[in-house]
């Protein structure tokens, strides 16, 4: 070696090299705005279907935040803004949201129960302008202003009633426990081959809330300061995330109706993950704890076969953070089938791989999305992967999924280019899975493409009735569409329609987590269109209740007979659960004041419910209800709603709990770790209305009621708890 | 199921490519000194240096949003720092261009940069003697430390053009410091 080279060597590495600390910051700061820009950027794309300018950086939250917003999309342009700021309110706006009927007087914003850092923050107006994102402290956000200004209230009324709440209750015993089975209604089973669900076909209520007249007036023009404190990591400064308000406490006298839509996503459970996993507590408004607490499995009750499509349960229970409450605990399980018993699934991916999946969200996005599947996938499982672009090709022939390299390396040798002629792909894909399916298995054929899909097909009817018959062979398809621009989405789901499959659309790789992962172990069949849920809670036993989570889910009361409203879908094997609590009548713990004229407004404002009611006045004669539970769905295919109801019954509130052994045991456990979970999202979202339970009683509970936990997700709930606790203030 | 133990470079890259900004920051800050320091010993100099970290900084969340994750994060960032370091150069370049119409006195500042430089650091100049794919490849060999067949990855060529790289490295070395002897 010369002299030279040793001597650059040794320069090289006689230099520490190390940055400035305040050169880093800055560095660390300026590319943070990028990633703001970027996201913003990356979102413009898809401006034309999802005009969303109030969340172009909600990229990671994607999932959640997807169905809301492509909800927007047929509204004319130019109305965009105001209607986008329409939107931010009413995701907030439930009805019991109404200032009118809000309980108590303003109060001072007081600092939060949270000794967590604060800092308040500006919420500017729904006009599309954002907030500076390089000043700390200063985050851009889309709410609106009476929505602003009801959170600020409902959160300090909250907070200053909190130190009014007695000491936490250790007691957790269910005290009463049923059962529900539909009512008349038969799924039959043959619609359980279902419409699809992307991304612009579950609709969800924001929609119809942006679009009313009623949600354009509260979208202001200027902006409004948002006092209530925030929380969030100081690297998040320029972060936005929904400022949905926790649900406050209602009377039951004022608002004896509580309606919202069902919601399977869990998007936000893997946001507070990441956060956690990064050694951050999440941001407060990434938290939303209907998402958290659906995230996981649950043991519930199954519809028989034959019956409805879904099976609610509702146990009660006491309360952990406040032996005076009850907890309403609705349990909703999908029809279909158990996880660990699906028969081995031969996986035939014919992916589309002409020179416009070139983007990096559409192959690219695939591959990663495959990725992900390939872990869930069992060692009986098979895979091949056909291509076409131009030509159709077996890029890799039938593997078993315990063969993970070879699978992602024929996955990764994949390119974008040439011309598409998916049909002979298609007939080749089918082929192979004919080839692969044994006595008890399932074959599906997965296409994923950005829907050039016609190139060389002259009759696309012709398409159709080959996929038909396919499926009575027993091979079934999935179409999962990547990109945007080029989507045929009529065909995309023609073609999962045709196949019995389920069309989904992948933006990001947590949709794709979501598609993929979550609901590959299900059947990716939807199972029920349109869920909405109604509690109509009984103010005679009832003082006040609230709705835990689901804040983005709220449909006004008049919306869930309205069978043009729509809702979230559930899925083959989906469970959806809501949590209330509730203050029974005489409880010394009620959080607002019943009005003094209060009953006397509800007689007149209540409906008598024709199903559940004597005729001689539903009050008087249903003393043992807290309230009556009806759930509205279609089966897929169909327009008009059926209907599913119960009353929640209240039997044994007055006395002492039942002891556990009365109630299903396995149920009893999955309310609790619910429980378990409802209180670790509220706690991570400012924990108003926990009094001083906190993450250590999460965990205890958590740990009481983990159950089997056959796939280690509520070990790692237990475990984030943990490290949430060691990471706050 | 992740587990709370540190997530991995590609788990972290793979979710700031979504939109994740909690796992971008993570990324980056777990990455940025080795960032630093390699710009360090590419351009030579410090001022250099924090030039080419922020671009590679404000480049990077566009640029992970390609990331396969084919190839390990780390040789993809050193790839990253690479292409920033050549685009800053050829920007500096057209610069130069630009600038020869702009008069004397700016065409006087840069000699004056120049003359400061080449009086107070061998090291920057030396690397400024070797031609752009020489430089990134002693940065990477010789100042990262990374085996040829990394370098060789990240920069896309084969491992033996690596070999002859070096060696072409040492005959222009030579040739730079008998010059600079004859100065």
């Amino acid at each position: 070696m010369s002299d030279e080279l040793d001597r650059l060597k040794a320069e090289l590495a006689a230099q520490a090299h190390t940055p400035d600390d305040d050169v880093r910051a800055r560095h660390l700061r300026a590319a943070a705005q990028a990633f703001d820009r970027h996201s913003a950027t990356s979102q413009e794309s898809d401006a034309e279907r999802r005009p969303t300018p109030d969340r172009p950086r909600w990229t990671w939250i994607q999932t959640g935040v997807n169905a809301m917003s492509s909800r927007v999309k047929k509204l004319p342009m130019f109305a965009a803004g105001a209607v986008v700021a329409g939107l931010g309110v009413a995701l907030i706006v439930a009805p019991q949201w109404d200032s009118s009927r809000l309980p108590a007087p303003h109060l001072p914003a007081p600092e939060a129960p949270s000794s967590a850092e604060t800092e308040a923050s500006v919420s500017s107006a729904a006009s599309g302008v954002e907030a500076p994102s390089s000043s700390e402290g200063t985050r851009s956000s889309s709410e609106g202003s009476p929505s602003s200004s009801k959170g600020t209230l409902s959160s300090s009324e909250g907070a200053a009633l909190v130190d009014a709440m007695p000491a936490k209750g250790e007691t957790r015993l269910i005290v009463s426990s049923k059962a529900v089975t539909g009512a008349s209604d038969t799924a039959d089973t043959d619609i359980l081959m279902s419409r699809s669900v992307t991304a612009e076909q579950a609709p969800r209520p924001a929609q119809e809330f942006a679009a009313s007249p009623r949600a354009k007036q509260m979208a202001p023009a200027s902006p409004l300061v948002d006092v209530s404190p925030r929380r969030r990591p100081a690297d998040l400064d320029s972060e936005a995330f929904p400022d949905a308000d926790e649900s406050g406490v209602i009377l039951t006298a004022e608002e004896p109706v509580s309606t919202f839509s069902v919601d399977v996503d869990t998007a936000s459970y893997a946001i507070v993950r990441s956060s956690l996993l990064a050694g951050h507590l999440p941001p407060r408004e990434a938290v939303r704890v209907e998402e958290m607490i659906n995230y996981f499995p649950y043991d519930y009750p199954a519809p028989e076969a034959g019956e409805t499509p879904f099976r609610p349960t509702i146990n009660t229970l006491v309360a952990p953070w406040d032996e005076q409450k009850r907890l309403v605990h609705i349990a909703i399980q999908g029809a279909l089938p158990a996880i660990d018993e699906r028969p081995p699934l031969n996986l035939v991916l014919l992916i589309d791989t002409s020179g416009s999946m070139q983007a990096p969200n559409k192959l690219p996005l695939l591959k990663r999305s495959v990725r992900l599947m390939l872990g869930e996938l069992r060692d009986d499982d098979e895979v091949a992967i056909v291509a076409y672009a131009g030509s159709a090709g077996q890029v890799l022939a039938p593997t078993p999924a315990s063969q993970r390299g070879t699978i992602l390396a024929a996955l990764d040798a994949l390119q974008a280019g040439g011309g598409t002629a998916g049909e002979a792909g298609l007939a080749q894909a089918y082929r192979i899975a004919g080839e692969m399916g044994n006595d008890g298995e399932v074959s599906r054929v997965l296409l994923a493409t950005d829907g050039d899909f016609n190139v060389g097909i002259s009759d696309p009817d012709e398409l159709k009735g080959t996929i038909a018959r396919e499926r009575a062979s027993g091979v079934y398809l999935s179409v999962l569409g990547f990109g945007r621009g080029n989507l045929d989405d009529a065909t995309m789901q023609a073609l999962a329609q045709n196949g019995n499959g389920q069309a989904a659309y992948i933006d990001t790789l947590a949709e794709a987590q979501k598609v993929l992962v979550d609901q590959l172990a299900g059947a990716l069949m939807p199972i029920a269109n349109d869920v909405k849920i109604q509690v109509e809670f009984n103010p005679a036993t009832v003082q006040e209740y609230r709705l835990i989570g689901y804040e983005t889910r709220a449909l006004r009361r008049e919306d869930f007979r309205n069978d043009k409203v729509d809702a979230g879908d559930i899925g083959a094997g989906h469970q959806v659960t809501a949590i209330y609590e509730i203050t029974p009548v005489g409880g010394e713990s009620a959080l607002v004041a019943p009005s003094r004229y209060g009953q006397s407004r509800s007689a007149e404002a209540t409906t008598p419910d024709p199903q559940g009611a004597g005729d001689d006045g539903r009050l008087a004669s249903h003393d043992n209800e807290f309230g009556y539970l009806k759930l509205r769905y279609k089966l897929s295919g169909e327009s008009t709603s059926r209907l599913i109801e119960a009353p929640i019954l209240a039997t044994s509130v007055a006395s002492a709990p039942v002891p556990q052994g009365q109630a299903p045991a396995r149920t009893l456990g999955d309310a609790e770790f619910a429980v378990a979970i409802a209180g670790f999202g509220q706690w991570l979202s400012g924990a108003t209305y926990l009094s001083d339970w906190d993450l250590d009683d999460a965990i205890a509970l958590a740990k009481a009621s983990q159950g089997d936990d056959a796939f280690g997700y509520r070990a790692e709930a237990i475990r984030l708890m943990r490290l949430a606790a060691g990471l706050s203030p | 199921m992740p587990s709370p133990s540190e997530p991995t470079d590609e788990v972290l890259a793979t979710a700031a490519a979504t939109g994740d900004k909690v796992a971008f920051t993570a990324l980056l800050e777990r990455h940025y000194e080795r960032l630093f320091a390699f710009a360090w010993r590419h351009t030579g100099s410090r001022h250099e240096a924090e030039d080419l970290t922020q671009d590679i900084c404000v480049a990077l969340p566009e640029k992970l949003r390609r990331y396969d994750g084919r190839a390990q994060l780390v040789t993809w960032l050193y790839r990253v720092a690479v292409n920033a370091a050549h685009d800053r150069r050829r920007r500096q370049a057209a610069h130069r261009r630009a600038a020869l119409g702009w008069g004397e006195s700016e065409l006087a500042r840069q000699d004056e940069n120049d003359d400061r430089l080449a009086a107070s650091d061998w090291l920057a100049r030396a690397m400024r003697a070797l031609p752009d794919e020489l430089r990134d490849t002693v940065a990477l060999t010789l100042g990262e430390g990374l085996p040829q067949v990394q370098v060789a990855e990240i920069l896309g060529i084969s491992p033996g053009t690596i070999a002859w790289r070096m060696s072409e490295v040492k005959r222009r070395l030579r040739e730079w410091a008998e010059m600079e002897e004859g100065r």
